[in-house]
């Protein structure tokens, strides 16, 4: 992969702006997910803009309202609304009513299996689908702040106030709690199923170790972490809410504790998100002032994607085969860059 | 900064004690011809009869903050609602958190203190309390809840007035004066006060720290002009001497004022520091600040613990250089806090 090495001599970044496709959406952005060859977009409210290899935009409505969360396996994304629904799109661009809730509640939070088993939550209550079995539901003792299925079994991890809940959805009884102070938003599972994360509402992540639930605090964010991705192998945890890229490492069996993070891509703006290629150790960054880097994890090294003076970037996506980056401010001005 | 205030979505918070009339003020700010789209964030879903697709079922969840300091609570789930209302900015002009009767406001103002993106978007126009007329006074006895809100209250709609007769009222609002006397008091039946009165009205704004002065000397005037065929008007003509004056036991109200120049290097800490220390009893603070050797003015508000203040303009010709302080909360240590003051002016 030669376009990751800088030129040893060279005074200025290098630069792949000019291969990069735009992308003109027309409307708010949140996040992006490949699905299939073509990168989805997914709108503020509304709806979702499915984006071709030539750059061609089609749009499909999927909510009567905001669009409040969305997760994605590849195969389709799955998104909560505050139209109370919860609802499926398919790579030709079908839209399937999976849930309402009752009360048209908004659903603050999807997860999804890799087997097809999806999660979502409103209020204090998540809730499992599975296959053909009946939906199993949990209430927390506050309201959800996210949710993610474990990378093995049917576990889901619920985030919430002071802690997260362990839940088996088939196991009566089962849910076990993580106690951890404060308000925990966004959570994930290291792909080796050994570490949980949380970003709080503080600007901190915080973890444990599942084996014995010891804690680990990762600290010193100047803004709340927005944006987690792991790096390929699942060794690193890249974040945003820094003015550097934040890389947690979690190759050992004691995870970050006692360890420097590596601080990659410093700029005089903030890391809004960030996506790490799915086979090389490779992140792509995308910062508050417009900017997107692709980094490389081993020495740091950049390439500019795009240039800054542009609102804060909302999304960033890699394809499966990581050939494909796709990208987008909150404006809705984003571009496709294939590698 | 008065500009970039203006794009942030006004959020008026609504409190006042179960039954005092909350939801019908809320009725009348939806129902209103005003040309105005209002997001409104419930605790109790369905008591409102307007068709609002922007009405928002919350759950009045407080946590502490991480941060070492005890009073700072916030609501997490206004921080995930107005979260979720920017995804749809545009579709709204403001926002209305109405709270429970039994609500503190003080988590619901710290969460446009202290979260970032909500800070981002929002601005936390004012707290209006709307107080039941008649039953208030029993409250204040039995309810810390209940003179809470009152204490922390931009504006008090004083409510069912018509359930009262005028010494009664009297009687109530002097309560209310010896507890808050520097909110925006408006006497109603049915809640029936100008939209104007309640919203927009830009208290937590620092360009509009314009005045620390009681209401009441306004409210006074007020009533000279216009109300003198009401026969409660008469009792007014003596406010400034006549006015029965209660002082409440625990909640009071604390004002400095000097029209000597301070040390902004004595003064900064000094108040820094008493908010770390007493920001558990201080509710809200505001002051209009003359430092030495600084032709601007100083402004600055806070609720609890946190402070945010700002250098606001230059003082104007013959406009006299008077620093003005007001502390409203519980048990203050007055003498305390009046030497610490004293302590501030540059001899």
């Amino acid at each position: 992969m030669k376009e990751f090495t800088p030129a040893p001599d060279s005074a200025s970044i290098v630069s792949v702006t000019d291969r990069v496709k735009p992308v003109k959406l027309g409307m708010a952005v949140t996040s992006v997910h490949f699905l299939g060859p073509r990168a989805a977009f997914v709108g503020g409210e509304e709806n979702v803009a499915f984006v071709d290899a030539k750059g061609e935009v089609s749009t499909v409505a999927v909510h009567s309202g905001g669009i409040l969360s969305t997760a994605s396996d590849g195969k389709r994304l799955v998104m909560g609304g505050d139209d109370g629904k919860v609802v499926s799109l398919d790579t030709k661009g079908e839209v399937t009513l999976l849930a309402t809730d009752p009360k048209r509640r908004w659903i603050d939070a999807v997860a999804l299996h890799p087997d097809g088993a999806f999660a979502w939550s409103a209020g204090k209550v998540a809730t499992v689908k599975s296959g053909k079995s009946e939906e199993k539901s949990l209430e927390v003792p506050s309201t959800v702040g996210g949710l993610a299925f474990a990378p093995k079994g049917l576990r889901l991890a619920i985030a919430h106030y002071n802690g997260a809940t362990l839940w088996f959805p088939n196991m009566e009884g089962s849910a076990e709690f993580l106690p951890w102070a404060g308000s925990h938003h966004a959570v994930t599972f290291s792909p080796d199923n050994k570490f949980l994360v949380t970003a709080m509402h503080e600007p901190a992540l915080h973890g444990w170790r599942l084996a014995d639930n010891r804690h680990m605090r990762m600290t010193g964010y100047p803004g709340r972490v927005r944006s987690m991705s792991w790096s390929a192998g699942g060794k690193g945890l890249a974040t945003s809410g820094a003015d550097t890229v934040i890389i947690w490492p979690f190759g050992s069996k004691d995870g970050p504790m006692g360890k420097e993070p590596a601080m990659l891509a410093p700029l005089q703006a903030r890391v809004a998100a960030v996506a790490c290629h799915p086979k090389n150790d490779i992140l792509a960054a995308g910062y508050s002032d417009g900017t997107v880097l692709m980094v490389r994890l081993e020495d740091g090294a950049e390439i500019l994607v795009r240039r800054n003076g542009t609102p804060p970037v909302a999304a960033i996506a890699w394809n499966a085969k990581g050939t494909l980056l796709a990208f987008a401010d909150e404006n809705g001005d984003g571009g496709l860059l294939e590698l | 900064m008065s500009e970039v205030t203006s794009q942030k979505i006004p959020v008026t918070v609504l409190t006042g004690y179960l039954g005092a009339g909350k939801t019908t003020l809320l009725n009348r700010i939806l129902s209103e011809n005003h040309g105005k789209k209002y997001a409104v964030i419930v605790n109790e879903f369905g008591e409102i009869g307007i068709d609002n697709d922007l009405i928002i079922g919350a759950d009045e969840e407080v946590f502490e903050m991480n941060n070492g300091c005890i009073c700072c609570t916030v609501r997490g789930d206004l921080v995930r609602i107005m979260d979720g209302l920017m995804k749809r900015k545009g579709k709204f002009d403001a926002i209305i958190v109405e709270t429970t009767g039994l609500a503190d406001p003080a988590p619901v103002a710290q969460t446009f203190f202290v979260d970032e993106d909500v800070q981002k978007n929002a601005r936390l126009d004012a707290v209006v309390t709307v107080a039941d007329a008649k039953w208030l006074s029993d409250r204040l006895k039995d309810a810390p809840e209940a003179k809470n809100q009152i204490a922390f209250a931009d504006v008090i709609v004083l409510n069912k007035t018509d359930l009262v007769n005028k010494g009664e009222l009297a009687e109530v609002e002097a309560r209310i004066r010896g507890i808050n006397p520097y909110a925006k008091l408006h006497r109603t039946e049915r809640c029936s006060v100008a939209l104007a009165d309640v919203l927009d009205r830009g208290a937590f704004d620092l360009d509009r720290i314009l005045d620390i002065e009681p209401d009441f000397l306004e409210a006074d005037d007020h009533d000279h002009d216009h109300d003198h065929h009401h026969h409660h008007g008469h009792d007014h003509h003596h406010h400034g001497h006549g006015l029965k004056h209660y002082h409440d036991e625990d909640m009071q109200s604390l004002s400095l004022k000097t029209d000597k120049p301070l040390d902004p290097n004595v003064f900064m800490p000094w108040l820094q520091n008493l908010v770390q220390v007493e920001g558990g009893k201080i509710l809200r603070s505001k002051g209009i600040l003359a430092f030495h050797d600084d032709d601007d003015r100083y402004v600055f508000q806070g609720v609890h613990m946190m402070l945010e203040g700002n250098h606001q303009r230059k003082w104007k010709e013959g406009e006299p250089r008077e620093s003005r302080l007001v502390f409203i909360g519980r048990e203050l240590p007055e003498e305390a806090i009046r030497k610490g003051f004293e302590s501030c002016i540059v001899s």
